[in-house]
């Protein structure tokens, strides 16, 4: 559906996205999901023919958005960060100037209207003046602008961004059920909403893609290890001594030490147990266990890794592209 | 292009900038026609029209300020770049709208002569004719003043800028006639001009080789002329600058000459503006 290839854009000195590669496929809803400044506006605004690429192409349906603009253009409704409506305007008004520009039939477009109005759910405010509506409403009316003349990709910059949680919610089940008819694709720095979302989460990071995959993938793929933490009444080495015959410990780390309380973490492949055998064994060296929990990598920790300040490209990313060649990441 | 031309107008309408445009340009026309043909008895109508030219200083800026600026300041450009449309289409509608408002005046006061011929012998040729002239005239700054509105960001610079330019416009020909006749002068009036052109040219497209070629081709070729025809130079800056002035242009269609060459001048002022303005906008998708 769509094909990012080689994308980069420069500012001056300053490098926003570079060398950016993605294949979008089609049906499905994409999170675009980096801090802020990754380069997910740039991007966006980028694949949209509103901002020109310094190097490299995005083709949507085969159409080259800067070679055929107007093709390509034809197929993406698209919603900035500021939903671009003009406060003077009724929603009504707007919406009709923006199917005529987009050249949508004149016998259709009364029916796309009334269609757009009812998916938003904007129907109620459509004579009054944008100026007079909420932020909340000048986003659907700005949505239902993107869904006018029935595009195949809808692209949606922080579409929830500055909605109170009611509208949020709401928000994201029009963006669920825009993605039964249409491939979305999404951007934001939040993760939960691109959890709750998305098919497929996109990461970008200063301006690199760090990782694309589903959601479940993700956390798999990087739960390349698991931890167990544990709280055990005891000396260091009288610990480090009975768990010693244990099978399977990669690393055993000594954390804390509070009035006879010790804390430590034992790293473990990541489907080995050794609950059980943690437990046997200080229950054998009359080593009382305190608490234990086992702690998976989370996609907050994915996230944190691939975007964390002091590793651009950390070493996570080569397990992914090994595993998942395909899916676009970049060496 | 229907579509931009449509809402354009719908804006200008349900805003204030059309209907103060409109009554601006019509109080001044009734209060000259008042003066020259109704107290003083004039038969020409031409004269009321070359009196109030002057109003354009205000009522261009005040109907084009905000046409482009505002839709930045308002981030509604972006639709307008993410719009299968081409910038083209989009200038050019933007541009018809303006002209529809520019056209009302005109038109209306197409029905003074009619008017005044009640009370004498009018000449309708050359009323018509300098009205013309003048629609044409106005039609070739508000170009200049949708090229100002999309440099900007905002619409009140566009607005004092483009107040600026027509100013200068205005007194062009007053401005170059300070400069003496001599030649020596009128060289170096035409090399500060050039280096003008050449620090414009740096402001648009920043690269600073294309500004240094235009300054130095430009300086060189009048240097070179200079020397070889040193007399043909003498008032030449008054001349040239007398020639490009868009007024003085007009004031050929007041003396009751329908200028072919003016149209044509006015028609190419009208699309460099606009070629400038798609390029304008252009531009800052790569910024």
């Amino acid at each position: 559906m769509i094909e990012i290839d080689h994308l980069t854009k420069r500012y001056g000195p300053h490098t926003a996205v570079e060398d950016l590669y993605l294949q979008v496929e089609p049906g499905l809803i994409y999170g675009l999901l980096g801090p802020n400044g990754a380069g997910k506006s740039t991007t966006m605004n980028m694949m949209t023919g509103c901002l020109a690429a310094t190097e490299g192409t995005v083709r949507i349906d085969g159409y080259d958005i800067f070679e055929e603009p107007a093709k390509a253009k034809a197929k993406i409704g698209y919603l900035p960060e500021m939903p671009p409506v003009y406060p003077e305007m009724t929603p009504r008004e707007y919406l009709s100037f923006v199917a005529e520009a987009k050249g949508v039939q004149k016998e259709m477009r009364g029916g796309q209207l009334d269609q757009v109005l009812r998916v938003t759910d904007t129907a109620a405010v459509q004579n009054r003046l944008i100026r007079n509506l909420s932020k909340g409403y000048r986003q659907r009316v700005g949505i239902a602008g993107a869904l006018l003349g029935d595009p195949e990709v809808i692209i949606l910059d922080e579409p929830t961004v500055g909605l109170d949680p009611r509208q949020i919610i709401e928000i994201r089940d029009l963006i669920r059920t825009l993605g039964k008819k249409h491939t979305v694709i999404l951007s934001s720095h939040i993760l939960s909403e691109v959890r709750a979302v998305c098919d497929r989460i996109v990461i970008i990071s200063k301006g690199h893609l760090v990782a694309s995959d589903t959601p479940e993938n993700l956390e798999q793929l990087f739960a390349g290890s698991r931890t167990l933490e544990l709280v055990v009444r005891g000396e260091e080495p009288a610990i480090r001594a009975a768990l010693a015959p244990l099978r399977g410990v990669r690393r055993l780390q000594f954390g804390r030490r509070e009035e006879g309380e010790q804390s430590l973490t034992i790293e473990t492949g990541p489907k080995d147990d050794l609950r059980e055998g943690v437990f046997f064994a200080c229950a054998a060296a009359r080593l009382p266990i305190l608490g234990m929990e086992t702690r998976k990598a989370s996609l907050e920790d994915v996230f944190i890794e691939l975007t964390g300040q002091d590793a651009p490209l950390p070493k996570g990313e080569a397990e992914l592209s090994d595993q998942q060649g395909e899916e676009g990441e970049q060496p | 292009m229907i579509a931009v031309y449509k809402k354009e107008l719908r804006t200008s309408f349900t805003g204030m900038a059309a209907y103060v445009f409109i009554a601006f340009v019509l109080v001044f026309a009734g209060i000259y026609t008042m003066l020259y043909n109704l107290s003083n008895g004039y038969p020409n109508f031409e004269y009321v029209l070359q009196s109030m030219s002057i109003i354009f200083l205000i009522a261009i800026p005040i109907l084009t300020m905000r046409s482009i600026a505002e839709e930045r300041r308002q981030y509604t450009d972006q639709l307008l770049y993410a719009l299968p449309l081409g910038m083209t289409r989009i200038v050019l509608g933007k541009y018809l709208a303006i002209l529809t408002v520019v056209a009302v005046p005109s038109l209306l006061m197409g029905c003074y002569p009619l008017l005044l011929s009640q009370y004498g012998e009018v000449s309708f040729a050359t009323a018509w004719g300098a009205l013309a002239g003048f629609f044409l005239l106005s039609a070739a700054l508000a170009a200049i003043g949708l090229l100002i509105s999309a440099l900007t960001e905002n619409q009140a610079v566009a607005a004092g800028l483009c107040f600026v330019v027509m100013m200068l416009l205005y007194f062009m020909n007053n401005l170059a006639s300070f400069v003496s006749d001599t030649a020596a002068a009128s060289l170096a009036a035409l090399m500060l001009a050039v280096l003008v052109l050449a620090v414009l040219a740096r402001m648009f497209t920043r690269s600073t080789p294309l500004a240094g070629l235009v300054a130095a081709v430009g300086c060189g070729g009048l240097l070179a002329c200079y020397l070889v025809a040193a007399e043909r130079f003498e008032g030449l800056f008054d001349r040239v600058m007398e020639s490009l002035s868009v007024f003085e242009r007009f004031y050929t269609f007041i003396d009751g000459v329908f200028d072919l060459t003016g149209v044509l001048y006015f028609l190419s002022i009208i699309a460099v503006a606009l070629f400038l303005t798609v390029q304008t906008m252009e531009k800052r998708r790569w910024s």
